[in-house]
């Protein structure tokens, strides 16, 4: 029943981020919102794992996170034209 | 263990307030400041309540925590400062603005872009 509230906020939160990944004058408001939508996703991917008892999703959310850093601090020297 | 479903609860209302805070505030930089600081806590509380509440998981979730604690800031610096580089303006509001000289050679250079 609270899995239940805390998949919504959770999803409201996501969809929020996703919007403003549409709306963002920007590329890097479209980054941070990105940067964002994945931390939340993250939490929600531990609390997936609680809910359904499956270890697995624990090690899915961690390997998320690493390809995740990887990946923003790649958008980042690319937004500052510094890749040589 | 019943109150790891309080932490959780603290947890997931920050990182739906930084979520909002993405989607409300008028700059980038605010934006930033938002998405990374509440989810940072968010995130932190509701993985270690997850940890609480399963006690043999309580390792796992506290290493993934403390990865999105050390990961989290390294990333948003890198995005405030790659949109710094790249000068996006900041919004009209803005009062004080010291970013002159941090912002690497490209401030040498002209200001067409």
């Amino acid at each position: 029943m609270m899995a239940t509230i805390y998949f919504v906020v959770m999803g409201l939160g996501v969809i929020l981020c996703l919007l403003r990944m549409l709306k963002g004058p920007t590329a890097p408001d479209r980054a941070v919102a990105l940067d964002t939508a994945v931390t939340v996703t993250v939490a929600l991917l531990v609390l997936i794992g609680l809910v359904l008892r499956r270890r697995i999703y624990l090690d899915v959310s961690l390997v998320y996170a690493v390809l995740t850093f990887i990946g923003s601090v790649a958008i980042a020297r690319y937004l500052e034209g510094g890749i040589e | 263990m019943i109150w790891g479903w309080w932490v959780t609860g603290f947890g997931v209302i920050f990182l739906f307030l930084g979520s909002l805070g993405v989607y409300r505030m008028p700059d980038v930089y605010n934006r930033l400041q938002a998405g990374t600081k509440c989810t940072t806590l968010g995130a932190f509380c509701t993985i270690i309540g997850v940890g609480i509440i399963e006690p043999s998981w309580f390792w796992t979730t506290f290493i993934i925590a403390v990865f999105v604690l050390l990961t989290n800031p390294i990333s948003s610096h890198a995005l405030g400062r790659a949109s710094c580089v790249s000068k996006v303006k900041l919004c009209k509001k803005t009062k004080v603005d010291q970013s002159k000289g941090f912002c690497g050679e490209k401030d040498k250079e002209d200001d067409n872009s």
